[in-house]
């Protein structure tokens, strides 16, 4: 189950707005079961601006790769070095010690323009089909 | 309005693998599972514990007559006629030009019956090399295609003598590594191998279609790791084996794949020998080399081989290892760049990863 306290992107990423105003980013548990154990994330340094749906870094398993993309406009504030060094955190726990990054919105309106759980799982549904 | 579908042969392990929740993939025609539980646990149960692979997808040929012992000696680089009954063999097949057509365990489970098991992607052309073959030597051969009547599953690990020595009717520990026997499981005749693409030990079992799924189901039961053809790439890797489409191709020979130890060239003939002999003579221009990233990263088939600059070669094979935990692959460099320089660099999409040449297997078992 995805959890209803956060929003998604069709590239299977969520955006948890956290109490200080900034934006936690991770991979959905749908991405991490196509992917595969992962062995290395590449994220961006801290203070990189990023825009909506540029590439903020890079997943890789065993099989495969792919791009990780930006939900939101931002600044990255945090990095999860713990996830740099260990990415099998990310398959065990995405949506908890397996976050990648922290972003400062630049307009968190773009939050709104995310699904919510219930959305989100549709739209696997209907990639399932 | 019909659509464009592949069909895909599925192996009588299919309904095992569903159930299972294996992942399944397309692969040389086939619908297979790349992976259970994960890549990485599978290739860590299989060499540190047992875990088993379907391998049904591969071929099985029976080759059977009065002349299948020349026959085999003609198309094969290495001694076949001279095995004693029980007795298996890697080998190549190659074209007249010294092009590896597959590489193959060759069985003889009787004076004149031996046992093929082509590559699944080449099975069809190794049929036909071998119809043909027949045809214009005029020769006493039958062939026999066993694949869709029979289940082959690889059990491989440390521990697999001993999970499959519980439900088998002969003494596992008497049959030496590359030998096969005749032998029974849960009461039913099945041949045993001592052979693999792991790197470990461990066994390949050849059983009926009736009798293979309950064989699977038991050896699940007992506590065997189902392992995909993801884990079985990995671990083919590890071991420095290579794979016939990717490693080496029917442009390819022998000598350059670095399999010399597999050609006999003290026979009198075989198909592509006077080829690789001018070939030994007159030295080879590219050959295979193992190289482990001293960088982050993983090299992936297709990705540029780079020294000083300028692309020397391509990535056929690459992975991340779980014994090394570093990204490791083959390819094909110059022979001039083998023999000067032994740091090179792999390109990862675009960003330059060091590289060493190192010699192969990457991961031996202790012995």
């Amino acid at each position: 189950m995805n959890p209803t306290d956060r929003y998604y992107s069709s590239e299977h990423e969520w955006a948890l707005l956290n109490h200080d105003e900034t934006v936690s980013i991770g991979i959905t548990e749908y991405a991490k079961d196509e992917l595969g154990d992962l062995v290395f994330l590449e994220l961006p340094a801290l203070g990189t601006s990023l825009q909506k749906m540029q590439k903020l870094g890079e997943v890789e398993s065993v099989k495969s790769v792919s791009d990780l993309f930006s939900p939101i406009s931002g600044e990255v504030v945090e990095i999860n070095q713990n996830a740099i060094d260990n990415p099998e955190i990310i398959n065990e726990d995405p949506y908890g010690e397996g976050w990648l990054l922290i972003l400062k919105p630049s307009n968190s309106k773009e939050l709104e323009d995310l699904m919510p759980a219930s959305e989100y799982e549709s739209f696997l549904e209907h990639l399932e089909h | 309005m019909s659509v464009n579908r592949i069909y895909m042969k599925r192996t009588p392990l299919y309904q095992q693998h569903a159930d299972l929740g294996g992942k399944l993939v397309q692969f040389a025609g086939w619908e297979m599972p790349i992976q259970f539980e994960g890549i990485l646990a599978e290739v860590k149960n299989v060499r540190s514990y047992t875990g088993m692979f379907d391998v049904s997808h591969m071929g099985r040929l029976e080759i059977s007559g009065t002349d299948s012992p020349d026959l085999l000696d003609k198309i094969s680089t290495s001694h076949i006629s001279n095995m004693s009954i029980g007795r298996a063999r890697y080998t190549l097949i190659c074209n007249d030009a010294g092009g590896i057509i597959d590489d193959t365990i060759i069985y003889r489970t009787n004076e004149n019956t031996f046992l093929m098991i082509p590559n699944a992607s080449n099975e069809g052309s190794v049929i036909i090399w071998l119809n043909q073959c027949i045809d214009d030597l005029g020769v006493d051969v039958q062939l026999n295609r066993l694949t869709d009547a029979t289940v082959m599953i690889a059990v491989q690990g440390p521990q697999s003598t001993r999970m499959l020595q519980s439900i088998c009717s002969s003494d596992l520990s008497q049959i030496r590594q590359f030998h096969s026997i005749e032998s029974n499981i849960s009461g039913n005749a099945v041949k045993i191998a001592t052979t693999g693409y792991t790197g470990e030990n461990g066994y390949e079992i050849i059983s009926d279609t009736v009798h293979g799924p309950e064989i699977w189901s038991t050896l699940i039961d007992m506590g065997v790791t189902p392992c995909g053809l993801g884990a079985r790439d990995v671990l083919r890797i590890e071991a420095g084996l290579l794979l016939h489409g990717s490693d080496m191709d029917a442009k390819t020979t022998p000598l350059e794949a670095g399999l010399n130890r597999f050609v006999s060239f003290d026979k009198s003939d075989f198909f592509g020998l006077s080829a690789l002999r001018s070939q030994k003579a007159s030295g080879i221009k590219k050959i295979l080399i193992g190289f482990q990233l001293e960088d982050k990263g993983i090299p992936r088939h297709g990705y540029n081989i780079i020294y000083n600059g300028n692309v020397v070669g391509e990535v056929t094979s690459g992975t991340y290892s779980p014994s090394l935990d570093t990204g490791i692959g083959l390819g094909y460099v110059p022979i001039n760049v083998f023999e000067r320089h032994h740091n090179l660099q792999i390109d990862i999409r675009g960003r330059m990863a060091k590289a060493r040449i190192v010699s192969l297997p990457f991961y031996s078992r202790k012995k």
